[in-house]
């Protein structure tokens, strides 16, 4: 192109560096440039030229590329990986943080609930404990009572019955319902008696001397009331208890005899 | 990857920091910060002289070069060079922009009107070697070479456009252009 020359003073090159000639032209002059070093020097010139104009055209120096940087990276990051990467890390935290609460919040239940079922066993076996307790007092009590209204009778015969050498610590009494024809006999004051052994109480006439079994106490316990409710239709005169083998005896080991007593006449 | 013509290739390798465009082009941010370097402050001048706000000069710039990266695979050297193609991209986005209603509602917080207020205040302020050579392209720009650089360069009129806004003969926009820019020439070498 030898009117290189004409072609740089027409200034087309200038609105080529602006940008602002149509679109086809701008092809046409970036083709005649790339054959033309002239006018490529010339297009350097101008630009230098412009580059520098715009930059004095400047208020201030730009902000530098930092505040881009980050979007810079990011953006190639975030192509691949979008926004939740981001947010990952919180809700992970809150998703560990909540499953850590629901578990330590079960396993919380979990011991209290044990514990509560725990007490209540506890509790219930307490209160069977308490009411077979209260069933022995309840009958305990109604044994008493019974004893204590039988006692009460106006036509009752109480008869103590005093130690004898065998045992001088011992004593007894017997309550004797007349009408009823039993007798009830209270041992409280007799020692347990050995193995093998029951004490067998006697009803007695004095003249002449005739005793007469009226029961085997071998249902002893040293718990209870010791009061054993026994028949007696004899007219007897006096009561004595002796120890005598499992069964009782025919008539009475006197060797034996632990208390005696006889009927006052009223 | 843009299909370059290998004679293109060459003249631009001497020309223009081509390597370093070829980087950009793969998205290399490295050569990103470098072509930001090298081309803000240029386009931050122009942006402004459009919005005449440095605020929204400011957001425009960083605009535009978000853009320059996103859209890096659509440049074409057969159309133009690298600098025409980023020039286009702000001066399109200023423009846009003071046609946006927001824009608008804050006119009166505009400063400058022509880029050579801006010459001229930075001149005043400044007593920098710098400032002084912008001085000198103050005054060696007559009135209408600088309505004439600001409409062509700085708002990216057409010939046509300009003509009818100066009042010119369309015929002379392009020449007088070229010597007003040939003006330039001079301080160029002494700045």
């Amino acid at each position: 192109m030898k009117n290189s020359q004409t072609y740089i003073e027409s200034g087309v090159l200038e609105l080529f560096v602006y940008g602002t000639l149509p679109e086809k032209e701008m092809v046409e002059v970036a083709q005649d440039v790339s054959q033309d070093h002239e006018l490529l020097q010339e297009v350097v010139e101008i630009e230098n030229k412009l580059l520098h104009l715009a930059k004095a055209a400047a208020p201030s120096e730009p902000k530098g590329v930092s505040a881009l940087r980050e979007y810079l990276y990011n953006i190639k990051e975030t192509k691949v990986i979008p926004l939740s990467r981001k947010r990952t890390p919180i809700i992970t935290f809150i998703g560990w943080a909540a499953a850590f609460i629901l578990l330590a919040g079960v396993g919380y239940l979990y011991t209290e609930n044990s514990q509560l079922e725990n007490r209540i066993v506890e509790t219930e076996r307490t209160l069977l404990l308490q009411e077979s307790k209260t069933q022995i007092v309840e009958t305990d009590l109604n044994k008493t009572k019974g004893l204590l209204n039988i006692i009460r009778k106006q036509d009752l015969i109480t008869v103590p019955l005093g130690a004898q050498a065998i045992a001088p610590e011992a004593y007894a009494s017997v309550y004797w319902d007349t009408q009823n024809g039993k007798a009830y006999i209270d041992v409280q004051g007799l020692p347990e008696p050995p193995e093998g052994k029951v004490y067998q109480v006697w009803s007695l006439t004095l003249e002449p001397l005739t005793p007469t079994s009226i029961g085997v106490l071998d249902q002893y316990d040293v718990a209870g009331n010791q009061i054993f409710e026994l028949n007696n239709p004899n007219e007897s005169e006096a009561f004595g208890i002796t120890l005598e083998p499992e069964g009782g005896s025919a008539s009475p080991t006197l060797e034996q005899l632990y208390t005696l007593g006889v009927v006052s006449a009223s | 990857m843009v299909n370059h013509n290998p004679k293109l290739v060459v003249y631009f390798m001497m020309t223009q920091p081509d390597a370093l465009i070829d980087k950009f082009l793969l998205k290399d941010p490295a050569s990103f910060e470098k072509i930001y370097e090298l081309y803000s402050e240029s386009l931050f001048g122009v942006i402004h002289s459009v919005v005449h706000n440095q605020e929204v000069a400011e957001e425009l710039l960083q605009d535009t070069f978000i853009k320059i990266w996103n859209n890096s695979d659509k440049y074409n050297p057969e159309k133009g060079r690298f600098f025409t193609w980023m020039l286009n991209i702000a001066r399109n986005g200023a423009i846009d922009k003071t046609r946006s209603k927001d824009f608008k509602n804050q006119k009166k917080n505009h400063t400058a009107e022509y880029f050579v207020d801006i010459l001229e205040a930075k001149g005043s302020f400044n007593t920098s070697v710098d400032a002084i050579g912008i001085r000198k392209y103050v005054e060696v720009l007559e009135p209408l070479c600088k309505k004439i650089i600001h409409f062509l360069f700085f708002q990216g009129y057409t010939q046509k456009e300009t003509a009818e806004k100066l009042d010119i003969p369309l015929g002379t926009v392009k020449t007088r252009n070229r010597i007003c820019i040939k003006k330039l020439r001079d301080i160029v070498g002494v700045v």
